[in-house]
């Protein structure tokens, strides 16, 4: 499992724009959120959570369809089905990899657009654990989008409109904790409802994504 | 005789030909009826005057977008379990059926909010919830759509209702948490005093049966067009093969 995640972060690296692109789509939302609402200082600081929140779940959605179809292709997702590493694993270490390459990047570089949104001061650390808390959800329930669509040609648009609902709960929870941080209200209530979603994801959404690849492989 | 023999598309094709006239009638009756006494002999609300009229289609229509996507999800299990195709079928039969049911429930909801509460759509939790069950059902057909193969595509959307079904549950409750409503509680329930009067009551349980008995007749007709279309695909492979 581990030899899986490190060959995938190698894939990412080498193959050129595992890391950058998504930070990149996510810098280029953040940016032009400004230029469609209006420069204002209120404005922009009402609005930031849900923008830096809403931007990270798009730039994750833009790499998903990257995590089985290349392996797809070449053949290699049919010889990790033969080898000793069950499928549920195979899912787990695709979703780990795919949150290292874009959940992570994303997590650390939300403060920084943050301050371009004007984001107040008490939400800057707030927007850091929840995307920390919210990030595998959207990896893992995506890589369960993308197992679904992995077999299809013109899977992307699919995947999107397949993905997008289901991410509906933790955007809610991660953009409410942050928005009652920064009214002066307790985040903990969103916080762990959001922390819950994405242990129930990571322990049970594998065995789901396994199912679908042994779908897919037959 | 087990019940799942029922579900033989053969036996299935020769019980469904005779109860499906019935079960058109009974809707056509059933809403005829409730619809005609609902609309006509009924009191106006002191406070609403006649829009509350649109309860008539606007609770049934909502309480059949729900039940759809609950006997999609049964339909899915089935599959899964028991692998009967008429089962998966009936699932895809179904889904279109329950969109069209959650747009009914959505637009007589916005024209009853115009007059109610000054705007056709508010971020309230029950139509938020119903506007993100109507983009799941999207997805279920689109998966439904995208996939050649008949048993792939059929065993792809059972997960997928299983699991969405799990997803639009917590969607549910999340939006409660996200926003205040504007919805009032439930208007038929069995466990306390009725919330709504009884002159109104009589109607819409009618109406309710009506829709009833049409998403059953609709069902069984399509899982019947679906079955054919089957047998057809699989008798010009047989024609190309020879």
């Amino acid at each position: 499992m581990k030899a899986l995640i490190a060959r995938d972060l190698r894939l990412a690296v080498r193959a050129g724009g595992g890391f950058g692109l998504g930070l990149a789509f996510f810098l280029i939302v953040v940016v032009l959120v400004p230029f469609g609402v209006g420069p204002e200082r209120e404005v922009l600081a009402r609005i930031a959570p849900g923008i830096l929140w809403v931007a990270s779940l798009l730039a994750a959605l833009l790499s998903l369809d990257r995590i089985f179809a290349l392996d797809f292709e070449d053949g290699s997702l049919a010889l990790l089905a033969t080898a000793p590493l069950p499928a549920e694993g195979v899912a787990l270490a695709k979703a780990i990899a795919h949150w290292i390459t874009t959940g992570l990047p994303l997590t650390l570089a939300a403060p920084f657009l943050g301050f371009l949104l004007h984001l107040p001061t008490p939400a800057y650390g707030l927007m850091l654990l929840t995307l920390l808390l919210g990030t595998p959800a959207l990896s893992m329930i995506g890589t369960f989008g993308a197992a679904l669509t992995v077999g299809l040609r013109r899977g992307g648009l699919l995947l999107s409109l397949l993905v997008l609902p289901l991410y509906v709960p933790t955007l809610i929870f991660g953009a409410e904790a942050v928005r009652r941080g920064v009214d002066g209200l307790s985040p903990v209530a969103p916080l762990m409802l959001l922390a819950a979603i994405t242990a129930a994801c990571v322990a049970l959404l594998p065995f789901a994504t396994a199912t679908v690849l042994r779908i897919n492989l037959r | 005789m087990s019940l799942w023999e029922l579900a033989n598309p053969k036996r299935f094709m020769g019980w469904t030909a005779p109860v499906l006239p019935w079960a058109f009638g009974g809707a056509a009756l059933c809403l005829f009826v409730g619809l005609v006494w609902g609309f006509f002999l009924t009191p106006d609300d002191f406070r609403q005057g006649s829009t509350v009229k649109i309860i008539y289609l606007h609770v049934p229509s909502a309480l059949m977008a729900i039940n759809t996507w609950f006997m999609m999800l049964v339909a899915s299990l089935i599959w899964l379990v028991r692998r009967h195709h008429v089962s998966a079928l009936a699932a895809k039969a179904a889904a279109p059926v329950g969109i069209v049911m959650t747009l009914i429930a959505l637009f007589t909801g916005a024209i009853w909010g115009q007059p109610m509460w000054g705007t056709y759509w508010a971020w309230d939790p029950r139509l938020t919830s119903f506007l993100i069950l109507f983009l799941f059902y999207l997805g279920y057909v689109a998966l439904w759509a995208a996939i050649e193969d008949a048993d792939t595509a059929a065993d792809l959307t059972s997960v997928l209702c299983l699991v969405g079904s799990v997803f639009a549950i917590l969607s549910r409750y999340a939006v409660n948490f996200w926003n205040q409503g504007l919805h009032q509680g439930a208007s038929l329930s069995l466990d306390k005093e009725e919330n709504v009067s009884d002159v109104f009551w009589q109607p819409l349980v009618i109406c309710i049966a009506g829709f009833v008995l049409l998403f059953v007749a609709l069902v069984l007709l399509r899982t019947r067009t679906e079955i054919r279309a089957r047998r057809m695909k699989a008798l010009m492979a047989r024609a190309a093969r020879a």
